[in-house]
């Protein structure tokens, strides 16, 4: 869509309704994934590797099937023969060999078999008496360890052709990009810092374990109910794995307890689905916290080398970063996007990224919220603070220096259209935290992130009612409140108050595919659907009106919820409101709909600028979090109090990541922490309100401006805050979570 | 699993001492049930005591000192109008177990017989010398706070024993007591280190002290080098640096997922400073 | 293993229901009486969504046996309205969008309520000390707080 016919002045967008499924989520009457039943539901339960990695010799299951309570049980022979293919080409397979393990368990928490029974405690009862023979391996938990010489090899001829000659074989794909010389423009720097960075893997902790309900027959038809951020990938890939027909799998989301990335893949739904259709009762499946940790997708572990030459006035003279991510015993740890995204915020003469992505025995990683992203961040923007601290120059004047802007070439390869990251850290320097005065003990920190964002595979459909209302359907699940920005942009458009939209998330049978809420894209693709179809269904009203007015239909236009004549000489006839059309649609051509679906290429990238005042205790090394501050572009905040929730959650995900969150394994390689106890996401004591500064630089690909906001906020806070730590202890730290001990520790070392 | 909900410490004593398998005594469940859900342990018999009367009750009885049903919960001894204003010290480390839902349920003999090295409210009971009574089919028999864990998980209670109630000493004049624990966020953690201070003063002078480290070692570890270093002081910085250096000596700690040897070795000492001068201001009659 | 039978009072119905000492309040709630309002975050106490309250008291029904419930009031998040009136602080969270997914919603509202009635005019710090066994995950607490001490601002002008 061409910039001039972007809308700028707005009646609903920018308002702040309440949401319209607010009455059911604070009254306990939405339903989520585990609140759904069946008659006749079957409880499923799932048995797990105790090993990180060993081959399975030998599986008995018949003592569980001979239990009276037990209605069947699955193991990997009951999913379909999905081939195998190197790297991400192979992905059905992956997932498949995630869901239930073949020849080997990889990694602690691998399922292993499945039982379904009358109840839950039947169900794990049962699950003792399955007999499994291991041949314990060695195993790498590792990303460094896990590309040495002497590493056990997860699966030979997993690396795809990416991958340069000689490498391990848990090396599966290779990343290299970049542009100029930075040879050259080391050698033009006045200061060149390298360093190197280490993050462990964190989860994205959504508080809703996951959970479905899954019904299928041996004619190969079947119903799917699952907390998923996306039902047709969900659709699609059941279907693979169980080895029906995609169509024949009706997939219907529920209410969703967050995601943050974790939920766009298949982990419980296809064994609830196998075991259905060999019990022919529906089956419930649920983690618990503790599968969900073990056995599902957290982030990448992280391991980085950085080289910045800098000028004594701040020009970046050279970047270059080396990032190897792993990301559990399968292809997908997102090395590749670590590197795109690292100096993506910069207009670099000089730049050159490597990613790595590399298997180790840990579950397969998942998307997190801008996934990959704020490790290349933390480690990048840790060393400009250093140079800055080093040549004595102010940090948002030095990322000003050196910020992308409209028509940069990206550190990525492409040039960027209209962006908002000058306006961001225009926005931050103004902003009275930058210049508030710090007590002794405490740090500031800044940081600047970045993120792609995404279009994706969208459809969406609108009807009105007799009465003038309308039902929007989309095929996006509301994670944090969009059905409130479908229902603006739609009120928008057709002119008729936001309450009388009703937004449904529809079935996989209601529409054609959708891709997942995921990339940021739920209010730019859905939101950009929702507008055309909106306006799809405008033009059918305006046909109507013009038919009943006798002129052409080019002759009427659509103001204010009304078709009118488009001027004096289409005549003169009074508007006609939509539910007046619409009262009439049955005798005057059948019902109005709008309709839409496209693949959309203008998500619009998104930057953002944090800055956090940290409180670091020199004797014990702990760290309060006591100011935060969050700057993003959104575009065009639809709903801006969910924008600002949005940079809210991100920041505090960052906090968590950043201060005390990590997986940790032992020297068996088993996860040692997976419960909430010890998995330490941040509770409300521990973080201060967080400010938010909306920025809106209009994405010149959405017809409002819009661009995604739900990922970048998590981008910046780690360097953002591991650069305050730094100030506010003295010393420089390279190492995530900056946990106490490794605080006092590094207090320690430098004396 | 068997459920019973016995009248009368008598009958859950025998309940216990004639069942087969794993026994547990449920009061608050917040240990019991975690390791219950996670099937860590499983009991084969659960002893419910909460029917038995009076045990939710709080008492100070006529000499000053107070006894503590085994079913009272944090929160009712953080409500309790004046037992705070007597043992700060016990009812902060108290406090401090899990969140505002588990101090709904959460209990002092419940922390103290999970036999977790690391439980809030032992050092704090320990540096308050505070007893409990044991039943068991031999009868009744009392029992030092810190002669109680012997291990981790373990307890010195033998088949058919249960704690059937908690006495803290009268506080007398001029005394005072603090808990302090670190844990990485403000709320919601197992201690990582926990120091439990118990002094009186005779003017500036300390004439009495006992402190417990916890989370440090195996067990509690009442510590009687730190309690050395500071009696007879003023609390001056050299007694508070001599109690730092005690309390780090006496740690015999692991490294684990929540810390390591040497951190929680140093934060022991800076634990122990701080919570001396919180229970020297106390005893002080000083807010602190 | 036999099965014990609980008589109880939930949202002030009278209710029964058979149930195996291992059950946890929380498994009996949502599998036997259909209230799922109360959500399984962790099983572990840790999170606070399963949060309901039993004789005045805010518990996690994750961290109490279906059979201790025997003859105790059990307040859950279906019973916090009034009929189809919303209590203050159902509404406040709508507006002031203290929710994004809405799985930590039910306990929050049952212990913010829990809150509200001991102490009227908390600080942010109580607030947030008092809350701080309900993780969220989504909003950064910021929204939720707030809209907790409005209500307990709005609540205290009323009365």
């Amino acid at each position: 869509m061409a910039l001039d016919d972007r809308k700028s002045e707005f009646t609903f967008v920018g308002t702040r309704p309440n949401r319209p499924d607010g009455l059911d989520k604070v009254t306990g009457r939405a339903k989520f994934g585990a609140d759904m039943s069946a008659p006749g539901m079957l409880h499923g339960a799932i048995l797990r590797s105790p090993h990180a990695h060993a081959r399975i010799v030998k599986i008995d299951t018949s003592k569980a099937e001979a239990h009276k309570d037990v209605k069947a049980v699955v193991t990997r022979a009951d999913f379909a023969d999905v081939p195998f293919k190197p790297g991400l080409e192979g992905e059905f397979w992956n997932v498949l060999e995630n869901v239930m393990a073949g020849e080997k368990a990889l990694y602690d928490g691998h399922a292993v078999a499945a039982v379904a029974a009358t109840s839950a405690l039947a169900a794990r009862d049962a699950l003792k008496l399955i007999e499994v023979e291991y041949e314990v391996l060695p195993h790498v938990t590792d990303v460094d360890k896990a590309m040495a010489s002497d590493a056990p090899v997860i699966r030979e001829g997993a690396a795809d052709y990416s991958v340069p000659e000689g490498m391990h074989p848990n090396v599966v794909r290779y990343h290299e990009s970049g542009h100029g010389d930075v040879e050259a423009g080391f050698a033009e720097a006045d200061l060149v810092i390298e360093d190197s960075f280490v993050t462990e893997a964190t989860h994205q902790g959504y508080i809703e374990p996951h959970a479905c309900l899954g019904m299928l027959g041996n004619d190969g038809k079947g119903e799917l109910w699952c907390t998923t951020q996306g039902h047709w990938i969900a659709q699609k890939t059941c279907a693979a794995l169980l080895g029906i027909e995609t169509s024949q799998l009706r997939v219907t989301a529920s209410e969703i307890g967050g995601g943050f990335g974790g939920k766009t893949t298949v982990f419980i739904e296809p064994v609830a689905l196998a075991l259905s259709r060999k019990a022919n009762r529906p089956v419930k499946l649920v983690m618990t916290r503790s599968e969900v940790f073990r056995a599902t997708g957290p982030t990448s572990s992280a391991s980085m080398d950085i080289k910045i030459g800098m000028k004594k006035d701040g020009t970046i003279s050279a970047a270059q970063g080396v990032f190897r991510l792993q990301g559990g015993a399968f292809p997908g740890a997102p090395g590749d996007m670590t590197a795109m995204c690292a100096f993506a915020p910069y207009n670099l003469t000089n730049v050159k990224q490597v990613g790595y992505d590399v298997m180790a025995n840990r579950p397969k990683q998942a998307a997190y919220r801008a996934p990959g992203a704020p490790m290349g961040a933390f480690a990048v923007e840790s060393v400009i603070d250093e140079l800055c601290k080093k040549l004595d120059l102010d940090p948002v004047d030095v990322r000003l220096k050196n910020a992308a802007y409209e028509g940069t070439k990206a550190s990525y390869g492409p040039r960027y259209e209209r962006i908002g990251l000058v306006e961001t850290l225009e926005a931050a320097k103004a902003h009275p935290h930058y210049s508030a005065p710090l007590k002794p003990g405490q740090g500031r920190g800044i940081s600047c992130g970045f993120w792609f964002n995404h279009g994706g595979e969208t459809s969406v459909s609108l009807s009105l009612s007799e009465d003038g209302s309308a039902q929007l359907m989309v095929g996006t699940p509301d994670i944090g409140g969009s059905r409130a920005s479908m229902a603006l942009m739609a009120a928008e458009v057709l002119g008729i108050p936001y309450e009388n939209i009703r937004v449904t998330i529809a079935d996989t049978a209601t529409l054609g595919y959708n891709d997942v809420s995921h990339g940021s894209r739920v209010t730019y693709a859905s939101g950009l659907a929702t507008i055309k179809a909106a306006n799809h269904a405008v033009e059918k009203l305006c046909e109507r009106a013009a038919a009943s007015w006798g002129i052409p239909t080019d002759a009427v236009k659509w103001e204010n919820g009304c078709a009118v004549p488009s001027g004096p000489n289409a005549g003169d006839f009074d508007p006609r409101p939509l539910a007046d059309i619409t009262a009439h649609m049955g005798s005057t051509g059948g019902p109005i709909s709008g309709h839409f679906e496209a693949t959309p290429e203008g998500a619009g990238v998104s930057f953002g600028t944090h800055i956090v005042d940290a409180e670091v205790d020199p004797e014990t090394g702990k760290t309060a979090i006591t100011r935060y501050t969050v700057v993003q572009d959104a575009g065009k905040a639809i709903h801006p109090t969910y924008v600002e929730g949005q940079y809210q959650g991100g920041a505090a995900q960052g906090i968590g990541w950043a201060l005390n969150e990590e997986y940790i394994y032992g020297e068996d390689g088993r996860l040692q922490n997976s419960i909430f106890l010890d998995y330490r996401i941040p509770v409300a004591s521990d973080l201060p309100m967080i400010d938010t500064v909306i920025v809106e630089v209009p994405n010149p690909g959405h017809p409002f401006g819009v661009r995604g906001v739900g990922e970048t906020g998590i981008v910046p806070p780690l360097a953002a805050i591991a650069n305050a730590v730094s100030h506010a202890a003295g010393v420089r730290m390279r190492q995530l979570p900056m946990s106490p001990p490794r605080i006092l520790a590094a207090l320690k070392d430098n004396g | 699993m068997d459920y019973h909900s016995p009248a009368s410490f008598a009958e859950a004593s025998a309940l216990a001492a004639n069942a087969t398998g794993i026994t547990r005594f449920l009061a608050g469940g917040t240990d019991v049930l975690v390791q219950l859900r996670s099937e860590l342990v499983t009991p084969d018999t659960l002893i419910d005591i909460k029917k038995i009367e009076g045990v939710s009750d709080i008492t100070k009885n006529a000499d000053g000192s107070w006894t503590i049903g085994v079913a009272a919960t944090g929160a009712e001894m953080s409500e309790h109008p004046e037992l705070g204003g007597d043992w700060p010290g016990v009812v902060e480390a108290m406090d401090l177990i899990g969140s505002t839902q588990v101090q709904g349920r959460a209990t002092l003999t419940g922390n103290l017989c999970n036999g977790s090295p690391a439980a809030d409210s032992v050092p704090a009971m320990a540096a308050a010398g505070v007893t409990v009574t044991v039943t068991g089919p031999e009868g009744t028999r009392e029992v030092a706070v810190e002669e109680i864990p012997t291990g981790p998980g373990k307890t010195s209670l033998s088949k058919g024993e249960l704690v059937s109630a908690v006495h803290i000493p009268a506080r007398g004049e001029d005394g005072g007591d603090a808990y302090l624990r670190f844990i990485p966020r403000t709320e919601m953690d197992i201690a990582v280190v926990g120091v439990g201070v118990n002094l009186r003063l005779d003017g500036d002078t300390v004439t009495e002290a006992r402190v417990s480290l916890g989370a440090v070692a195996p067990t509690v570890l009442l510590v009687e080098d730190c309690a050395k270093a500071i009696i007879g002081s003023t609390l001056d910085d050299a007694a508070l640096d001599a109690l730092a250096a005690a309390a780090s000596a006496a740690c015999n700690p692991i490294d684990d997922k929540r810390g390591t040897i040497a951190f929680r070795t140093e934060v022991a000492g800076v634990l122990a400073k701080r919570a001396a001068k919180i229970a020297y201001a106390r005893a002080k009659g000083e807010q602190a | 293993m036999s099965k014990f039978h609980v008589s109880t009072t939930v949202n002030g119905d009278s209710v029964e229901y058979l149930c195996d000492p291992r059950e946890t309040l929380l498994d009996c709630l949502r599998d036997k009486l259909n209230l799922t309002g109360a959500k399984e975050g962790c099983g572990t106490g840790d999170c606070g969504a399963c949060s309901v309250s039993v004789d005045g008291r805010l518990v996690c029904s994750c961290l109490m046996l279906g059979v201790e419930a025997d003859g105790k009031q059990i307040e859950t998040v279906e019973g916090i309205a009034d009929g189809d009136v919303l209590h203050p602080l159902q509404q406040k969270f709508i507006e002031h969008a203290a929710l994004q997914c809405g799985i930590c919603t039910p306990g929050i509202l049952v212990a913010a309520k829990s809150l509200l009635e001991k102490n009227p005019n908390p600080t942010e710090e109580e607030t947030r000390y008092w809350l701080a066994g309900n993780l969220c995950r989504c909003t950064g607490y910021d929204k939720i707080i707030r809209a907790v001490m409005e209500t307990a601002e709005e609540l205290r002008e009323a009365s």
